[in-house]
């Protein structure tokens, strides 16, 4: 029961931006966000928060990450030593690869990384803040489809 | 007091309900049943509402996500995420499975609290959501 997640441009034309864009951390997150989803991670990683694509931190951050679960950015998501392991080692093979997303963010927060901070500098301040959003991890409070993985610019709706 | 083994022949004790040919998927009653029988002593609904609302010298309390009374969709304090509704009557998943009864408790209760919960919280909690009713 895998999910298509589909990312924002058409398939021809991602296929010429991807060919444009070889080696960035463009063409990473695009390749990325269109990998189905390991039923396991929808389960229990996505029944917090949204299923963050893989692609878009290095392992060495899913590594941290997966390796304290018991105080994972505030709060305990231990699992068991089966389900860990299952995930940890589809997040190893499917994490970012591209020069620029290999970098780990600071915390190895997704939203602390160079290319977030860029594609996000024109949302203003008071965005960030409104209750409608809470947390810059709440992808889905602007991105209408982002728990299908779609992250188009155009579903873009920020709430008021 | 050996937590461990009490969460050791309480989970044997839910996996073998679960396993039972009648019904494979637990029910709440079933659930709190069980945690009850484990904490030798009778639920109190009443006690269950107080830990559930109450903030325990930390940030979150159970209805700083799940709402108070938890008969609605509640909403991640943290992430924002919706989280369907918790009391049984008002969604049919709730407390049918013991392992993720398990876990869920386990992780809560120690965002909350700072500590896992015992049989008898548990079964305080399970009986309130309980009472809650259409």
């Amino acid at each position: 029961m895998h999910r298509l997640i589909r990312g924002p441009v058409p398939r021809p034309l991602f296929a010429l931006l991807a060919a444009l864009a070889a080696g960035s951390a463009f063409a990473e997150r695009e390749h990325a966000v269109r990998l189905p989803l390991l039923p396991k991670y929808l389960q229990e990683c996505a029944a917090c928060h949204v299923a963050y694509p893989p692609g878009l931190l290095p392992a060495a951050s899913w590594q941290r990450i997966m390796s304290n679960l018991s105080r994972h950015f505030g709060a305990d998501a231990s699992l068991d030593a089966a389900s860990a392991k299952e995930l940890s080692a589809w997040l190893a093979a499917n994490a970012a690869t591209s020069k620029r997303v290999q970098e780990a963010p600071p915390d190895d927060r997704i939203t602390r990384s160079a290319w977030f901070v860029r594609k996000h500098d024109e949302v203003p301040a008071r965005v960030w803040k409104l209750p409608a959003v809470k947390s810059a991890a709440n992808c889905n409070a602007c991105h209408q489809q982002a728990q299908q993985g779609i992250f188009n610019e155009h579903d873009v709706r920020i709430p008021r | 007091m050996n937590r461990s083994f009490f969460a050791r022949s309480l989970s044997a004790a839910l996996i073998a309900a679960c396993l039972a040919p009648v019904a494979r998927a637990a029910q709440p009653a079933q659930l709190l049943d069980g945690y009850s029988a484990q904490a030798g002593a009778p639920p109190m609904a009443d006690r269950g509402q107080k830990l559930f609302t109450s903030r325990h010298g930390r940030e979150w309390s159970c209805a700083s996500c799940h709402g108070a009374p938890p008969t609605q969709t509640g909403k991640h304090a943290s992430t924002g995420k919706s989280i369907g509704a918790l009391a049984p009557a008002f969604n049919t998943e709730r407390f049918t499975d013991a392992a993720k009864t398990e876990k869920w408790f386990r992780r809560n209760c120690n965002d909350v609290i700072g500590r896992e919960c015992t049989a008898g919280e548990k079964a305080d909690v399970l009986a309130w959501l309980l009472t809650l009713k259409p």
